[in-house]
Formats: C-alpha cells, structure tokens, sequence
C-alpha cells in the first residue's frame, strides 16, 4: 500500500485578525499545494462524486490534469459543465455533495474537490486564459430576466450557441445573489465575481441594469414589443421571511437581506461609500443556513459581539460546515436549540434584548428532520441592541403577477417541468424562482438545462441534434 | 443614459431635474416612485415621480438636501449623469385601476406638505384629464417654501394655499384649511394626503373627523425597492406591509404612523456622521 498523504490543509488568514476585515478567508492553494492535493483522488472506476455533483462536473478528469499541472486542461473538463467555477468551488456545499461521496472520506479526508475547482479557475483568470469567444450570430433575440447564477448560465450557453442576448437586472449591478447576499470574504467581488461576469460579457451578452420585470418592463413588452422569442426568468428567492412574531418591527430589528445588500452590494463596510448601517454593539442572528452565517460574520466584523440563535441542534445546521467553523473560530457565539419568542423595546422603541425559549428535537418531519418543541417555562432573554433576521427567503411576485398565464404553486414559485418551462409558451424559468432557496449550483444547473430547452423551443430538436 | 437635461432651484433646498430615463418614463404612472443613485459610492435614494413623458423619455424628481445622499444628488448639474435611475417602483395610485364609473362618483382633495407636494402633481394632472374635480390644500411653514403653485394650480379645480406663518394663503396648516371647507359645504370622497409623516398623520386624524377616506404616500427607508431588504415594512391595520411592492400607498386609516415615524429615524445616527463628513468634503473645495 502507498502511503496515504494527508489532505492538504487550505491557507486561511488568522481568525483573529481576519475578525476585523472583510479580505477572503480562505487565500487558496499554490499550484505546488493544488498537484499534491490532486494527487490523493483515487480515480476510482466508479467515480461516485460526479453522481453527487448537481451538474455532473467529471471530477476525477479535471483532477487528473491538474496532478500534472494542466490546470488549463482541467479548466477545460469543468467548462464543460459548470460555467461559475470560481463561484462554485466556493460556496457550493460540497461535503453534501461531491466530497460527502469521496470514498476517501469513509476512513479519512475527503480529497478538497472545491478547493481544486476553486484553484483551477483562479488559475485561468490570474493566466489571463478566457475561453468565451463571440459565435456566429443564429439571429435570435432571447430576453433572461434576473442576473444571479441561473440567469449567467443561461445567457452564456445561449450566447454560446449564436443568440442574442439580453439580461435584465433590477439592481445597480449584476450577479444576485452573488452580489447583494455573499460577503466579500467568501467571493471577492472586484476579482472572482466580476471577472465571472465579464466572461459573459465577452460572449456578447448584454445586461442592462436598473430594469425590474413587472415594473419597467414586462415579460409581455418583451415579447410583443422588443422582439424577444422566448424569456428566461432568473429572478432567484430575494423575499425576506420574518417571524411573525412581537417586537420584530422594532428599530434595530432587520431582515439578512437588508443587512447585507447593505454591506455587500452598497459597500457599507467601506468608509468612502455613504450607505449607513448598523450591527450594534450586541448582535443576534436567528437562523442556521448560510444567510445567517453571513449576516453573523458580517456583523462581527462592523464590531458587535455576535451570537446565532438556532431552534434545532448543531447537527441540522443547514449552512455549509465550513461556514460554521469559520464562524466559531472568529468567536461568533452559537446558542442551539434556542427560539426567539418576543424582540424586546427600551423605551424609546429601539431593540434591547430577544426573549428565547428553549426547544427540544421531537420526531423527524416528513424531511426527515428533526421538529424542535418548545420547552414550556424555559424562557429567559439574551441581551443585544441588534436583531438580525435569517430565516429564508421566498420567490418575488412581481413577475407572476404581471404575467398572464404564468403558474405559481402555494409557496409562490413558478411552475416549470424539468426543461425549465412554465405555463406560459416560450417563457422559460429556473433556479430559486422555481425551487425556492436553494443554492447556487442547482440554479447554475437549471439555467443550462433552460438554455437548452430554449434553443430546442426555437430551433427546433432537430437543430441542436444536427450540431 | 440617466443625463440630468435641466435643473431648477424650487427653494434654497428643494432642487427639481429632469432626467434621461426612457424605459422609466414610458412605464411610469401616478403615485409610482423611482430610485437613484448619484454616484458610485451613493446611496439608493427612493424619489417620488414627480412627472414623466414617455415620448421625450424623460423623469422629473424633485428632491429636498437634508442629508449627505441628497445633498449629493442635489449638486449634479444638467450635462451631468447619474449612476442609477430604477423604477417605477410600487403600485400606481388606486384611482389608475377605477373603472369609468367609480372615477366619475369621485371627488378629490389632496393636501400636500413640502416636498410631498411634488408627486401630487402627476395625480392631479391625470385625474383633471379625465375629467374628475379635484381640490388641492398645498400647505409651507411660510411663503418662499411653497412649491409646485402654478403647475398644480393649472391642472386643478380649486387650488388652496396655506402658511404657517400667515405670509400667504390661508393662516394655518393644511388640515385647518380642509376643515374650513367642508364647514363651507365642500364634499369630498377622498383625500389623498402626500408630505411628512407627521403632516400625514394629522391629516388622517382631521379626515376620520370629517368622514372622508384618506390615502397617504409613505416614504419609508428603502435599500433596493423590490422587495428585497424588508427596511420599508410598515403595520397597516395591524398587519406587516412592504411599503415598497405593497404601497406607496395605503389607506391612511389603518396605517401606525407612531412606528412609521420611529422606523423611519432608524440610521439618523449614521445619516449624520455622513453629512457631517459631506460638508466637510465641500469645505475642503
């Protein structure tokens, strides 16, 4: 038997200095560090992790070319099924996904697939190698509404295959989620992001920002009056959840997204940027998925004592685990089974406090999750001066409600079948408009299959197949 | 795109512009609102609309210097653009959605209060063309703060001014003049009141006491307008509401001013640490 290497550790900064800024966290593998992580994948025949990958990506092949530093040629294998790998080695939750399948995971550590994707196309961008190149115009004008990640992907495979095409985007700047929601210090925006962004440009892509569909414009002007043959709508899950309960219009009381669009895409944490914002002296962040990992971590570095407040135990986090250990080692206070029942008022009606109660894990939901119980008498209250609230977030109305036809189920997603399309003819649709919140690589995931569902709706099956 | 054509000083502090914005302009409808952006490193400012031309492609705003970002916006000149105009935003007023015979049992009054006064101006215009009365009350703490008279003026029936300090118009604020009124026998359906919280507050109170249904606009903090952040959330009839996708406008009746006033000092703090550091960066030239 070979002797087994270790997996090879990530440079990170030091939790205690990367408390006070908003810097990556994680600083990424040299090329040295890349080919010695490489090598540990055992090629198995069967490789299980690409079962486990939403979009397939063939992991064993990229990491063979990166083992011998073809890290161009490893850029090539990914290309091929994702179109946001910097983004994607990044937040994806890959211990669920294709490490959590690693076989070297049963006895020891799973080989750092993201952190591979992440280093290879870090690596093309620091190379200057971009493979987007302007094909031959097919003369079909297709609209996608919304520029996060299901969006992106759509518009490039589109772009790809001749289509001109425009993106529509509500806010100042494009990206999303990627942009409003993910902090700077897990997806730099001036390097990965934006880079990820002009890649579709380069394409030929058009985004035009400060159009909101439903309001500016409407998927019917876009049809009947500008030319466009089919809409992809993109629009992700950006409505903020509250919990309904008293106390939560208090001053000092704000939904994650407030919070951090505020930070993230108004740069409130930069002193040259006018945006006000607040985290307080004592922060409590209700919620246990990424959002409220963000929303905490950005807290803490504006300065507040910060503490998680979740209903359920540790184990059912959802956020990613490294988002939850980074947490921890930056001193973020996790304070499980615990559910605010009252935000609390000083006089002048600005928060001073959260009445908690204790919760207990009852028999699993149909989700196989464990349902917390309030523990009768249990209550008692945290002191904070600020209140942050990250419990999910659900599609927009705005664009089922100006479109006739298009479908919404009870939980306001758009309708769609598994090519992406909704009731509506030649409206397309993908990502957490169609899911709810998930994440970024099934919204990656669904704007290619949608892309290919719209050529097919345009072309016809018989074009596609002829290429 | 979003170039500034003319700008007008309507009082030492209130600036009005008209601006490029064509896919704004050809979409807008009275009681909508807009979002800009000076520069790069400013803030979203929610505006009301205060006229739009689709055919010029043009917006008007009219905004009030109070604190860093409107001082900001305030100080482009026309040949200058801005980084961001988004919109319409929110619902248009409810009488856009009446049929022709609910609009033609109407009969309008707005009281208007400072800058407020501005985004009357579209309702009224589009109520006057098709043919509804309409009253407007404009009320200022004195005469020279008196804005939009002879727009408003030439698309109303009856137009009222009121001051404060009695330098004008009718001696008193604009729910004293609504009173006076409809003790004249003026009949109203409804009252739109559009100007400070306070001023909206007290004219709900005035028009619970003389029976008329009032509508009032909110200008709530906002960061994106959509939907998205939740800062603009208000208790209207007991219930949470996002003033940005559910309002501007609300029935004033059901609407907790006391909490809309408190939430809306939410970043006084911050706001003036920044206009603090604003002046001082004019100060420095």
């Amino acid at each position: 038997m070979p002797t087994r290497i270790d997996r090879v550790a990530c440079p990170e900064q030091d939790p205690l200095v990367r408390a006070h800024n908003f810097d990556e966290v994680c600083t990424g593998y040299t090329a040295e560090q890349a080919m010695l992580e490489a090598s540990r994948c055992l090629h198995c025949k069967n490789p299980r992790c690409v079962g486990s990958c939403p979009v397939n990506i063939n992991i064993p092949e990229f990491i063979g070319k990166a083992k011998e530093g073809d890290f161009a040629g490893a850029a090539e294998i990914i290309a091929k099924d994702s179109s946001l790998p910097a983004v994607c080695g990044r937040v994806c939750p890959q211990e669920t996904q294709c490490e959590g399948s690693c076989i070297l995971g049963i006895k020891g550590e799973p080989v750092a697939i993201g952190k591979l994707e992440r280093f290879v196309a870090d690596w093309t961008r620091e190379n200057g190698i971009s493979s987007a190149a302007k094909a031959e115009p097919n003369g079909h004008k297709v609209a996608v509404i919304g520029s996060g990640p299901a969006g992106l992907a759509c518009a490039s495979d589109l772009a790809k295959l001749g289509y001109d095409v425009t993106i529509f985007e509500a806010l100042h700047k494009a990206g999303g989620v990627l942009q409003y929601g993910i902090p700077e210090f897990r997806l730099p925006k001036e390097t990965v992001l934006k880079h990820e962004i002009d890649e579709v440009l380069r394409l030929g892509v058009k985004i035009e920002t400060d159009v909101i569909a439903g309001r500016t414009i409407t998927v019917d002007s876009l049809m009947d009056k500008e030319g466009f043959e089919a809409v992809f709508i993109g629009t992700g899950a950006g409505l903020p959840r509250f919990m309904g309960i008293p106390g939560e219009n208090l001053n000092g009381v704000f939904s994650a997204n407030e919070f951090l669009t505020r930070n993230n895409l108004m740069m409130a944490f930069r002193e040259d940027y006018l945006t006000p914002i607040r985290a307080g002296r004592k922060a409590v962040v209700v919620g246990g998925g990424n959002v409220a990992m963000d929303a905490a971590r950005t807290a803490l570095r504006l300065g507040a004592e910060t503490t998680i407040v979740y209903r359920r135990s540790e184990v059912e986090l959802p956020a990613r685990k490294e988002e939850v250990h980074h947490a921890k080692q930056e001193g973020i206070e996790f304070m499980m089974l615990t559910n605010p029942v009252e935000v609390l008022s000083d006089e002048k009606g600005w928060v001073r406090g959260v009445r908690c109660i204790r919760m207990e894990l009852g028999e699993p939901d149909e989700r196989g999750r464990r349902s917390p119980i309030p523990v009768e008498g249990s209550e008692f209250e945290v002191e904070c001066d600020t209140v942050i609230m990250a419990l999910g977030t659900s599609p927009n109305p705005l664009i089922s409600r100006t479109t006739e036809g298009l479908d919404t189920n009870k939980r306001g997603c758009l309708v769609a079948d598994e090519s992406g399309a909704t009731t509506r003819k030649g409206v397309f649709a993908g990502g957490d408009a169609v899911t709810g919140a998930a994440t970024v690589i099934l919204a990656m995931g669904a704007g290619r299959t949608a892309a290919k569902a719209i050529d097919e709706y345009i072309n016809g099956p018989a074009a596609t197949d002829a290429e | 795109m979003y170039r500034i054509l003319s700008k007008d000083m309507l009082t030492p502090t209130i600036c009005r512009m008209k601006v490029e914005a064509p896919r704004l302009a050809a979409a807008a409808k009275p009681g909508q609102f807009l979002i800009v952006r000076a520069d790069e490193k400013g803030e979203r400012i929610p505006l009301t609309i205060s006229d739009y031309d689709a055919e010029e492609g043009t917006v008007t705003i009219v905004t009030q210097g109070i604190g860093a970002s409107t001082l900001a916006i305030n100080e482009m000149e026309p040949g200058e653009s801005f980084a961001d105009v988004a919109g319409p935003l929110g619902n248009p007023s409810d009488f856009c959605d009446m049929d022709a015979q609910e609009l033609a049992s109407q009969r309008y009054v707005f009281i208007a209060g400072g800058v407020g006064t501005a985004p009357v101006y579209p309702q009224v215009k589009w109520l006057h063309a098709h043919g509804i009365p309409v009253d407007v009350i404009i009320g200022a703490r004195t005469k020279d703060l008196l804005i939009y008279t002879e727009e408003i003026g030439s698309v109303c029936d009856n137009l009222y001014l009121c001051t404060d300090d009695g330098s004008l118009g009718f001696h008193g604020v604009g729910t004293a003049q609504l009173e006076a009124l409809v003790a004249e026998g003026k009949q109203y359906t409804r009252c739109v009141a559009i100007g400070p919280m306070i001023m909206m507050k007290f004219a709900v109170l005035t028009c619970k006491k003389l029976g008329i249904p009032a509508i009032v606009s909110l200008n709530t903090l906002m960061v994106d307008g959509t939907g998205m952040c939740g800062a603009c959330r208000v208790t209207v009839g007991g219930k949470t509401r996002f003033a940005c996708v559910e309002g501007p406008e609300f029935d004033g009746y059901e609407v907790d001013f006391d909490e809309a006033m408190r939430r809306q000092a939410q970043y006084k703090p911050e706001e003036a640490e920044a206009k603090e550091k604003h002046v001082c960066k004019i100060g420095r030239g």
